[in-house]
């Protein structure tokens, strides 16, 4: 099996931010995945599949997250933690949807 | 070593190994442990995460059935911490490098990560430290639940130290092997003083910061006579305080040499001398202390020392052993008294904001009347064992008092109906322990049997202080002018009215009370056994003349300090010796 390493960018866009029920859904997903998962924001690398960790970077609305995956499933982590980010944003409101409520 | 000085409780001298009880609700200090040790407390972070996960997956399931994905959505979560393999290597990883205990490794870590929520900007976020708060509380319920199931378990004699101790905690005390007990909080009327008094187990309390102070394992020396903690005493301390417990001993046993003699003053009063109990086991040392009867039988402990509600059954059973050492002598049983500082385990009430002045005592027997009936059913069938009395706790209106008879009627119906036997006689008491008693004790000793006078609470509820508080503490006294003008009142009404009074609080046990409650007209006196030969031996070389006279002269007089200090001179000059 080859080694396999795949980075992304994501932006967190719900309001609220990573707190602790994203972060929850966040490691679930990470969990998943036979790959290393590794999040870090300016300052911090940490382990995208310890709960304790992910909130700890306590990611607001607006901040930028890089994802490295290491693994041979790396590529398909990747896109699942894009879709939960970026798409569904943690099924919770943007700040324009939460304005409208 | 270490001197600390606190509060004497309960008199003796205890030499042993300290047994360390944290509590969840207060900082943990740091604690060291020995490199030897560390796998042990590894094991117990271990178990601590398993327990914690299970207790959590039960709430979380629970949860099923009930509309409440929020609160779901925040067990999941806490499980997921929990299951965090990352989380669990930083507290052991903290156990490994500082040799701490487990409890220390847990708060340090777990305020850790809360603090760094704390520092967060932004508001939903740094709300999150709350999560691991109760995370923390979680994990540290864990530990320490099972160091308190440890002190039931006892193989070797301790000293258990702790910042408080709950009448549960104390419940589950194994006697034979808790030689000693020293606490943070408390004062003279605490729980941990009754209890230790009760169980003749020598204790200090109100030592502020002993916790932080003693480790697991260190000899630590209590000397419940003047109220001194020794940590990690020397050689010639342990020597000098061995010598010291000889010589009490000796000194009890002297006293104990009275047991036979009557208590009655020197010019030939007889007083009742009738002991306070909490378990049927100590039944018996009140008769070999020379006691002549239950004067208040607790009945708190059935509820406290096990984890379900007790049946009608062990209610009984638990009467009959203490009536048949007594048998045809007067054994009052007073019916629960739960609430305010004394939990329920099955029936664990939310959270009261007052809870002295809530559901507590009578008011929550006469809420759950099954329970209520349940305990005056077994009451009744042991009346016809020996000379069984009743008597209801906290009683604040005539309402309430008759409210309570009413259901003791209801009870005796269903024993006809069962065909059961019981005394149709059986006398029915109440306690005067609140302002409202004894203003009206007039009106309530028309349809009563005898009042019993507690003090405690008669004095907590006139001064408006809790005697818990170390800080009000020193607020709380029975010579206060307003405590005993109600007293005054309760026994001359109790005497007009004909019936029965004794006093039953801790007033009745420190000795430079005994002349005034003599000369206020007090002839029967309910106290812990341990304290029955000293009080008899006052009672011995007193005359009523005496107490009159000091009766006479304290109702004169307007202030708390001038009446202590009058009481103590007065008792001083009666018997040198007891001072």
């Amino acid at each position: 099996m080859q080694k396999v390493v795949c980075e992304t960018e994501v932006d967190i866009k719900n309001a609220d931010g990573l707190h602790m029920r994203p972060a929850m859904q966040f490691v679930d997903v990470a969990s998943q995945f036979d790959c290393d998962i590794t999040v870090s924001n300016n300052e911090n690398t940490v382990d995208g599949k310890s709960i304790m960790q992910i909130s700890m970077l306590a990611a607001t609305c607006g901040t930028r997250l890089r994802i490295k995956a290491e693994g041979p499933d790396a590529q398909e982590a990747l896109d699942a933690l894009r879709e939960l980010v970026e798409d569904k944003h943690f099924d919770e409101p943007t700040p324009k949807e939460k304005k409208k409520q | 070593m270490e001197i600390k000085k606190g509060i004497a409780v309960s008199p003796g001298i205890s030499i042993a190994k300290s047994l360390v009880i944290d509590a969840e609700d207060y900082r943990i200090p740091r604690r060291s442990i020995q490199p030897s040790q560390r796998m042990t407390e590894i094991q117990r972070i271990r178990n601590a995460f398993t327990g914690a996960i299970n207790e959590l997956t039960k709430l979380e399931s629970a949860q099923d059935q009930t509309e409440g994905g929020k609160i779901k959505d925040i067990f999941a979560v806490h499980l997921r911490f929990l299951r965090d393999r990352n989380l669990r290597k930083k507290i052991t990883d903290l156990i490994r490098s500082e040799l701490v205990t487990a409890e220390y490794a847990v708060s340090t870590t777990m305020r850790e990560i809360a603090s760094h929520f704390t520092r967060v900007k932004d508001a939903y976020i740094s709300e999150r430290a709350a999560d691991i708060y109760d995370i923390e509380r979680r994990l540290l319920k864990q530990l320490l639940g099972k160091r308190r199931e440890d002190v039931e378990h006892l193989t070797e004699e301790v000293a258990v130290i702790a910042r408080e101790l709950s009448p549960t905690q104390t419940a589950g005390f194994n006697k034979e092997f808790v030689k000693g007990i020293a606490t943070d909080a408390g004062g003279r009327t605490s729980h941990t003083a009754i209890v230790a008094r009760s169980l003749g187990i020598p204790a200090v309390v109100a030592l502020e910061d002993l916790t932080e102070i003693v480790s697991g394992g260190n000899t630590v020396i209590i000397d419940g006579n003047r109220g001194i903690v020794i940590v990690n005493p020397d050689e010639s301390t342990i020597g000098q305080y061995q010598e010291y417990s000889r010589e009490f001993l000796e000194l009890e046993h002297k006293l104990d040499a009275i047991r036979e003699k009557p208590a009655i003053t020197r010019d030939g009063t007889k007083i009742t001398l009738l002991g306070n109990i909490e378990f049927p086991e100590e039944a018996e040392i009140v008769l070999q202390k020379g006691g002549e009867g239950i004067g208040l039988y607790r009945t708190e402990f059935l509820y406290l020392n096990r984890k379900t509600e007790p049946t009608e059954q062990d209610h009984y059973e638990a009467y009959a052993e203490t009536v048949s050492v007594f048998r045809d002598r007067p054994v009052t049983i007073r019916t629960v008294d739960l609430g305010a500082d004394k939990y329920t385990q099955s029936k664990r009430f939310v959270p009261e904001p007052n809870p002295f002045l809530g559901l507590r005592s009578i008011r929550f027997c006469l809420q759950n009347l099954v329970m209520f009936k349940t305990q005056l059913h077994a009451i009744l069938r042991a009346s016809v064992l020996g000379q069984v009395k009743v008597m209801f706790p906290l009683i604040t209106n005539l309402q309430e008092m008759m409210q309570a008879k009413f259901i003791l009627r209801d009870v005796m119906e269903d024993l006809d109906e069962e065909s059961i036997p019981y005394n149709r006689d059986i006398k029915i008491g109440i306690m005067i322990e609140t302002p409202s008693a004894a203003l009206t004790a007039f009106t309530l000793a028309r349809d009563i049997d005898f009042f019993s006078l507690g003090t405690n609470d008669l004095v907590q509820y006139t001064l408006a202080v809790d005697r818990g508080n170390e800080q009000v503490s020193t607020l709380y006294s029975a010579a206060d002018p307003a405590v005993l003008r109600l007293i005054r009142t309760v026994i001359q009404d109790a005497h007009k009215a004909q019936i029965d009074l004794s006093v039953c609080g801790e007033m009745a046990s420190e000795p430079e009370y005994i002349c005034l409650l003599l000369g206020l007209g007090v002839r029967t006196i309910s106290i812990t056994s341990p304290m029955i030969p000293e009080i008899k031996q006052i009672i011995r070389s007193v005359t009523m003349e005496d107490c009159n006279n000091i009766a006479r002269k304290i109702l004169t007089m307007n202030s708390e300090r001038q009446i202590s200090s009058y009481l103590r001179n007065a008792a001083r000059k009666i018997l040198p010796e007891a001072f």
